[in-house]
């Protein structure tokens, strides 16, 4: 399998590697030292929400008990989202070491790969890899030589949930249930599958690890920004003249990257996928990073010609198909904004409807169960504030 | 459903769920196979999955009916599932979903006559760099034209001996 030829600019993570010495180096480490060295990386997870990696594995090596688990969220639901899947098919080996070293560093000894349903085509690759792994005594018992340390590895399915990307959604899938969220506290680094404390990261996290682990803490730093530190992988796609897998600095420009891609004359990007929020022309000076316009590495770019209602339209019908419908502002806000939008599109929504839209936003934003829930609004929002000109002059209902 | 169908799916479903030691975490995969194998998951499987993992059968009603890619109806032997997600649609959707109609002579939601092809919709696929997309089963199509949906199709037709798509009835 080659997904090669759509990942571009190599920096940290797509840069050729042995993963298997590097593999045998950590393991000869101290587990503290690996806690410590992750930490000081200011490494935060690539899966969107951005907590930090050392700070989530140094919880989960605290936590006393006899089972621990390592999943590795391969749910890849997210609009636009599709690094993951070169990562899951070129970079499978270093997935597999990525999570073999958590292993390591909190003391689990089972880590589950929960692939989403739609990437089942390549379950025999990834199955493929970790037989290999095991028959070179990477996986399995005694690892690289090292008595005692035993770490399997097993691949889940998904079953077509976009939902179950939540981290304790997805616990409740591998537990065999609905893949409704949890309340939270607790979190999974306490009380995850099982109710054992689990640490979940995202496919991108653990292979970035790995490289931070291979040249160090420092090295990474040189790259990205005081608060978001190290590269990011950019899924990109939409109207663009060369869409795929980029890896960037943190902290660049939406319109470095825009350049990079031949996309000058966008007129506007969703950062985020569906849940995250457009930005329009007059914000393209702003960075992707934690701070500023936080995302997983959704890049969709739309050209002068695009109707963002239409954009806003297909956003709302998505959250309204996902919404696990458990919590009534999810629920309800999402067909409430739908409705909206369908008012809008016949040209009869009046202004005070639409601030009343607006304020239901805010109510989700804050009122919602889970994060699906929490950023639904975002894209409605962010297209009725930037666009709200282009969508009341509409001259003819479509 | 015939006496030995069902004694044969009893015994898939218990040895499945004996890996996993009866315990609830087996039940998705074992759904999982059923779904594949059977191409829904009827009444009697739900029963005989609930007795496999100690649990009532409403409760695996409940999962079944939460997972899209789970159903309790029939599907086609072939599910050809389209994105309708922002990035496909930009790329031309539209226009795959009505060649797909066409071709297949059913609209979104219908199964083919003679039980070969499901059509549907489904969410971001992860291809969008390379849309229009689609899956049909477990195989993953990109930048599909009008003109390749009819051969897409007709590879299914050749390969499992369908034997013929709605269309081609009315020819
Ligand atoms: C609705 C929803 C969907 C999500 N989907 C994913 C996903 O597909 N992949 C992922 O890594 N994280 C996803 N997340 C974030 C996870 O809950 C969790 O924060 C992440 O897996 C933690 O890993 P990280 O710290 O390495 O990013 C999703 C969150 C929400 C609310
Ligand atoms: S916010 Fe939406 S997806 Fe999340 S728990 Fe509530 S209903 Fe479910
Ligand atoms: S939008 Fe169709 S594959 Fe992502």
């Amino acid at each position: 399998m080659n997904d090669k030829k759509t990942a571009r600019n190599e920096g940290i993570i797509l840069r050729e590697i042995d993963v298997d010495a590097i593999l045998i180096k950590v393991l000869k480490e101290d587990r503290e030292d690996i806690l410590r060295e992750v930490t000081d990386s200011k490494l935060k997870g690539r899966g969107g929400a951005g907590f930090s990696t050392g700070r989530k594995w140094s919880l989960a090596a605290e936590a006393r008990s006899d089972q621990k688990y390592i999943i590795c969220n391969a749910d890849e639901g997210e609009p636009g989202t599709f690094k993951d899947r070169v990562l899951l098919t070129d970079y499978t080996d270093a997935l597999l070491a990525g999570m073999t070293i958590a292993g390591y560093a909190v003391g689990a000894e089972s880590g589950i790969i929960y692939l989403r349903g739609e990437y089942v085509y390549m379950i025999d690759h990834i199955h493929d890899r970790i037989k290999n792994r095991y028959e070179n005594k990477l996986l399995g018992d005694n690892i690289a030589g090292k008595k005692g340390f035993v770490f399997n590895i097993t691949v889940r399915l998904g079953s077509g949930a976009y939902v179950c990307g939540e981290e304790t959604a997805l616990i409740e899938s591998l537990e065999g249930q609905r893949g409704e969220p949890r309340n939270r506290p607790p979190f999974p680094v306490t009380c995850g599958f099982m109710g054992k404390p689990t640490v979940v990261n995202n496919v991108e996290t653990f292979i970035t690890a790995l490289h931070i682990l291979d040249k160090g803490a420092e090295w990474f730093k040189k790259f990205g920004t005081d608060k978001s530190t190290g590269t990011k992988l950019f899924s990109i796609s939409g109207d663009c003249a060369k869409p795929g897998v980029y890896e960037f600095p943190l902290g660049i420009t939406v319109k470095e990257v825009l350049t990079h891609i031949g996309a000058r004359d966008a007129k506007a990007v969703q950062v985020g996928g569906a849940s995250g929020r457009c930005v329009a022309h007059d914000e393209f000076e702003s960075t992707l990073a934690f701070e500023d316009i936080s995302t997983g590495g959704s890049i969709i770019v739309f050209g002068p010609h695009r109707d963002m209602l239409a954009v806003a339209r297909n956003f709302m019908e998505f959250f309204a198909e996902e919404s696990c419908g458990q919590c009534t502002p999810c629920r309800y806000g999402v067909e409430a904004l739908l409705e909206g939008i369908e008012m809008l599109e016949q040209r009869k929504c009046s202004m005070k409807y639409l601030n009343e839209l607006l304020g239901l936003c805010e109510t989700m934003q804050v009122t919602s169960k889970c994060g699906l829930g929490q950023s639904a609004p975002n894209a409605f929002m962010s297209i009725l504030k930037n666009f709200k000109h282009e969508i009341l002059s509409r001259d003819s209902a479509r | 459903m015939l006496a030995s169908e069902r004694d044969q799916l009893k015994t898939e479903i218990w040895e499945m769920a004996r890996k996993y030691d009866h315990h609830r975490s087996g039940l998705m995969p074992v759904l999982q196979h059923v779904q594949r194998k059977y191409r829904y998951i009827s009444p009697e499987a739900m029963q005989e999955s609930a007795g496999a993992f100690h649990i009532h059968p409403v409760e695996v009603y409940g999962v079944v009916s939460f997972y899209s890619f789970l159903s309790t109806k029939p599907k086609g032997k072939f599910i050809i599932r389209l994105c309708r997600t922002i990035s496909c649609e930009m790329t031309g959707k539209a226009v795959i979903a009505r060649q797909l109609e066409n071709d297949l002579g059913i609209t979104f939601g219908e199964t083919t006559k003679d039980g070969m092809f499901t059509l549907e919709y489904t969410n971001c696929l992860g291809m969008c760099d390379s849309g229009p997309a689609l899956l049909v089963n477990d195989e993953i199509y990109t930048e599909v034209t009008p003109e390749s949906v009819a051969d897409i199709i007709e590879s299914y037709v050749r390969k499992f001996g369908a034997s013929v798509t709605e269309e081609k009835k009315h020819e």
